[in-house]
């Protein structure tokens, strides 16, 4: 697996409003390490037993801080994710959707120079199966195995891990990266972790319309990649100049269409699957 | 979200950028009051959300009050791309002697904001950018900066830009700082245009704002205008749904943007059409479902209704009993197919026992299915 593992101590940010304490429950039940959480002025409160600070910095006085999860509202959560940054937290996971673009310009350019992490906004999380959830993801569909995944969709990629895990092969570290134009962390960040991880044996790539992920993914496989990794495309038959529910999935002129993706990963030898179950066909044949 | 030209303009003088004297006009008599006042030649164009309004016949110069009347009686009430015209902005003419291109745009690449700057103004800029790349100057602006005076400067010596070095390179700091001012996902000025006698400027503009960032400006936000988007998607605007109106008669309903996508991609594979793309999004309780059931039964194309959900954090069974009080209540009339998994499957299935919902294991047999049936109506 990669990034997360059981050991990794997390921040949840926003912790005491309606999602933050909703999904700190959830996560705590999969067993993830739920150390401590922040919502300024309301530190010294408890939320499930786990101890709130009022700043990122205070919380991290008391505890060690391996990843954090933002659940806090749009218009503040890209500040939220440079707290985390600045007070050293080396992986923040931004599940807030609806944040302005350009205050995410902003923040992941800085949040990169600090050298840290972020993956989204807008995404479900990750999660490494069977050992901790850092996300808003329904957990049981994820058993553990031997397949990574990479999407910019939540529910889809809820899809292929139930599909995997039904099949046998199940997977490893799954991550959300996001569905927002512009996003912490991309394709082809993370499939060199892939690489080198001893217990991934193949990648599913699950991308959608809208920008040029794939396309860099794809080139980056073609020269660098060891294990197989199977594509899928969502929106391939959706309209130009449309953007169909995320911020980042449209097609803009001749940036983002299917057409380009499907092309970029055929070049780099990377089968495509039309359907979900065709996700696992794939996987399997390559897999052998 | 699309702005009017007059209203781009209106923001781009807020921020110091020259742009012709002009107002909006509803009426042929206002265009004739407008163009008086200015008291010279005028342009009179079309205000609707498409391009291509001059090809159309959208846009017509007046060389005086009487004329701007008959010119106006002619663009209001046009047909352009679909759209009614409903109001025209009367504007001096401007007496070009050269036209550029100065436009920003957020740039998915560089996950910067990026300036384009070009000699070949007054054109289709993705046409020059076909055509040719190298007239187009692209310019990465610093999020924590802005564009200052000294980067400006060079991107209109590196453009090759003639005129006056100074107050062009001063439209580019205020493009930028209207563009981060409103929260612009994009801003255009095309053409930028230097005047026989020296001048620099904003002949005709064009800003689209950033959905996510209108929480900032609810001045901007109230601009939105109900007749020019579907009206059914105004309408799934209120509920919170991403809704987009699509051209086709199988009506879509899925939770997440990812299956949605996926669903519609399934029912055109198999030789159907999509009516809409509808997304309840996560944790969807049975009213928004019901409520989302009542807006695509509102879609007059719409002949059978394909519901795909994946339960995850969304209950399976809230969602069947939103389905359950539609149909009960009569709101769909039409055929629905149904795919459920996840997250309380069971449960949604046994609510579901006995109701006039045909239910699929897979998603593909749930999109032949629904297909199969439209099909067979005619």
């Amino acid at each position: 697996m990669i990034l997360v593992d059981k050991n990794t101590r997390v921040l949840v940010q926003g912790i005491t409003g309606r999602e933050g304490s909703f999904h700190t429950r959830q996560m705590l039940d999969y067993g993830t390490r739920v150390v401590a959480g922040v919502t300024p002025g309301k530190g010294g409160q408890e939320v499930h037993g786990v101890p709130v600070y009022n700043s990122v910095k205070e919380a991290m006085k008391d505890h060690q801080v391996d990843a954090s999860i933002i659940f806090v509202p749009a218009f503040a959560a890209a500040d939220a994710a440079l707290e985390a940054a600045h007070a050293g937290v080396p992986l923040v996971v931004l599940i807030t959707e609806g944040i302005p673009t350009l205050d995410m310009v902003a923040a992941v350019k800085e949040i990169k120079a600090l050298g840290v992490r972020l993956i989204g906004g807008n995404c479900p999380g990750l999660i490494s199966a069977g050992e901790t959830k850092i996300g808003i993801m329904p957990g049981h569909v994820f058993k553990r195995g031997r397949v990574g995944i990479i999407s910019r969709s939540g529910t889809l990629t809820y899809e292929a891990a139930a599909a995997l895990s039904d099949a046998g092969l199940g997977t490893t570290t799954t991550v959300g990266i996001g569905g927002d134009p512009i996003i912490g962390t991309t394709f082809k960040d993370l499939l060199p972790l892939f690489n080198q991880d001893p217990e991934t044996e193949a990648v599913v790539v699950i991308g959608e319309i809208g920008g040029s992920d794939e396309e860099e993914a794809a080139a980056w496989i073609k020269e660098h990649m060891q294990k197989p990794v199977v594509a899928f495309i969502s929106g391939r038959s959706a309209p130009k100049g449309k953007r169909m529910g995320h911020a980042g999935a449209i097609i803009m002129g001749d940036v983002g269409t299917p057409e380009s993706k499907v092309k970029a990963f055929e070049d780099a030898g990377v089968p495509i699957a039309d359907t979900i179950d065709e996700i696992v066909e794939l996987v399997k044949k390559t897999l052998g | 979200m699309k702005l009017h030209e007059y209203q781009a303009k209106e923001i781009l003088a807020k921020y110091g950028i020259p742009v012709p004297p002009g107002k909006v006009a509803y009426t042929p008599e206002e265009a004739k009051k407008i163009a008086s006042e200015i008291g010279k030649r005028v342009v009179i164009k079309a205000q609707v959300h498409v391009g291509g309004r001059g090809k159309a016949g959208g846009v017509k110069l007046a060389d005086d009050p009487n004329q701007a009347y008959e010119v106006a009686k002619q663009i209001l009430g046009m047909n352009i791309k679909g759209l009614t015209v409903k109001k025209v902005l009367v504007a001096e003419a401007a007496d070009i002697a050269k036209e550029y291109y100065a436009g920003l745009i957020q740039d998915r690449a560089s996950q910067r904001v990026v300036m384009m700057v070009s000699r070949e103004g007054g054109v289709d800029i993705e046409e020059v950018a076909r055509e040719n790349p190298q007239a187009i100057v692209k310019y990465k602006i610093d999020p924590h900066t802005g564009l200052r005076p000294f980067e400006a400067r060079q991107i209109v010596l590196d453009a090759g830009l003639e005129g006056n070095l100074n107050k062009l390179a001063d439209v580019l700091v205020k493009l930028y700082r209207a563009y981060a001012g409103v929260d612009a996902f994009l801003a255009e000025i095309n053409p930028l245009v230097i005047t026989a006698d020296g001048q620099v400027v904003a002949v005709d503009a064009k800003i689209d704002l950033d959905d996510n960032g209108l929480f900032r400006h609810p001045d901007l936000a109230e601009l939105r205008e109900v007749e020019a988007e579907h009206p059914l998607e105004v309408e799934a605007q209120n509920y919170g749904f991403a809704y987009v109106k699509l051209d086709g008669n199988v009506g879509i309903l899925g939770n997440g943007a990812g299956l949605v996508m996926y669903t519609l991609d399934l029912v055109n594979r198999v030789g159907g059409k999509p009516a809409n793309f509808l997304d309840i999004g996560g944790g969807a309780k049975a009213d928004v479902v019901y409520n989302a059931l009542r807006l695509i039964a509102k879609d007059p194309d719409v002949e059978g209704v394909f519901i795909n959900i994946f339960g995850g954090i969304t209950r399976a069974d809230e969602v069947a009993k939103g389905v359950i009080r539609a149909l009960d209540e009569g709101v769909v009339k039409v055929p629905v197919v149904m795919r459920v998994a996840g997250t309380a499957e069971e449960e949604a299935k046994k609510l579901l026992e006995g109701k006039p919902v045909y239910m699929y294991p897979t998603s593909i047999e749930a999109a032949k299915a629904i297909v199969a049936m439209v099909e067979g109506k005619k």
